[in-house]
């Protein structure tokens, strides 16, 4: 008897070392998907907000910077072939609408400063550049899948409108103008 | 020779020296591949030398004029850093919180070997022989005894 007894106890203090070896795998997974898994930011949602340095000319800015102004946030980058179908209709959209009250702010996420500079010239842009270089402010902050995507964020610094992918004339006229001051298209 | 032959003979050489410099300078330290094996495409998530997306073209064009350049092997993993930040790198740097990157395995298996060896030393101290698990063996019983000692009583041996 009190060799079975013995022999017991060590099974059961093995299965609880394996159990909990399988409770902290499980959780390191499951914390592991719940930290990767960003579902991105919602229309109505707070944009998020986090301080990037100029694409070109030093300094740094963040969307806060922006309060207070409608802000047509593009992520972008050189590489990318819709970014460049959709970077003249932006710089159109700025040219009739940049104002006071509202901009277009390039973001260039995952690219190399000189090629993102070179692009910027390449296009003619005038609206403001920041540079997310290891896409960390648009994958995990603002939750992109790829680039382009474009978020119309508001005075109060709230989304509202999120498009996962490029945006043309047609949709900056019937969708993002309407909503700007005076509702002009 | 002359001292005037000699004269221009070495200035020539230091010339050619001279102009051999730069192209010393630019002389490849690294090689391309070497690179790739070693750093991130950020966008796909694979190692640069796997990666053929549109981004990873542009990657391998920078680091291709940064060798062309004459650049290092590290300093051309900075400039990756600078661009693309410290994610870019395939092995994480031996500083800070990614030094737990060389340092965690390296105690689980300390650990491992602690343990197995305790389990050894355990086995061995309850007298394992490497034989099925079951019931430890035990004498017979007194019944069997008595009649194991009649029985040999009986053949007088």
């Amino acid at each position: 008897m009190a060799a079975g007894s013995n022999l017991r106890r060590p099974v059961s203090t093995r299965a609880a070392i394996a159990v909990l070896a399988v409770v902290a795998v499980v959780g390191l997974l499951t914390f592991g998907l719940l930290s990767k898994g960003s579902s991105g930011v919602a229309v109505g949602e707070v944009a998020p907000v986090a301080s990037l340095p100029h694409l070109e000319g030093g300094g740094s800015e963040s969307l806060a910077d922006y309060r207070g102004r409608w802000v047509l946030v593009n992520f972008w980058a050189s590489w990318c072939t819709p970014c460049k179908d959709e970077a003249p209709a932006l710089e159109r959209f700025q040219q009739r609408h940049g104002s006071e009250e509202f901009t277009v702010l390039g973001i260039d996420s995952n690219d190399l400063s000189g090629d993102g500079i070179e692009f910027v010239r390449d296009y003619g842009l005038s609206y403001p550049q920041l540079r997310d270089g290891d896409g960390e402010y648009a994958e995990e902050d603002f939750g992109t899948t790829g680039v382009p995507e474009n978020y119309l964020v508001d005075p109060r610094g709230r989304v509202r409108l999120a498009v996962r992918g490029p945006v043309d004339e047609e949709y900056l006229r019937e969708a993002v103008a309407p909503l700007l001051p005076g509702g002009r298209s | 020779m002359s001292a005037r032959a000699l004269v221009l003979a070495l200035l020539a050489a230091a010339l050619l020296a001279v102009s051999a410099a730069p192209a010393a300078a630019a002389t490849p330290q690294v090689e391309q591949n070497e690179i790739e094996a070693e750093v991130m495409c950020p966008v796909c998530g694979t190692l640069l030398e796997l990666a053929e997306s549109p981004q990873a073209q542009r990657q391998k064009v920078f680091v291709a004029r940064l060798i062309a350049a004459g650049r290092s092997k590290d300093e051309i993993k900075d400039a990756l850093v600078a661009e693309y930040g410290e994610e870019v790198l395939a092995l994480p740097s031996g500083d800070g919180f990614n030094l737990s990157a060389y340092l965690v395995p390296i105690v689980a298996f300390v650990l491992a070997a602690v343990a197995l060896a305790l389990g050894v030393r355990r086995w061995r101290r309850d007298g394992g022989d490497g034989g099925p698990a079951g019931p430890a063996p035990t004498g017979p019983s007194e019944a069997d005894s008595k009649r194991l000692d009649a029985d040999l009583s009986r053949y007088d041996l």
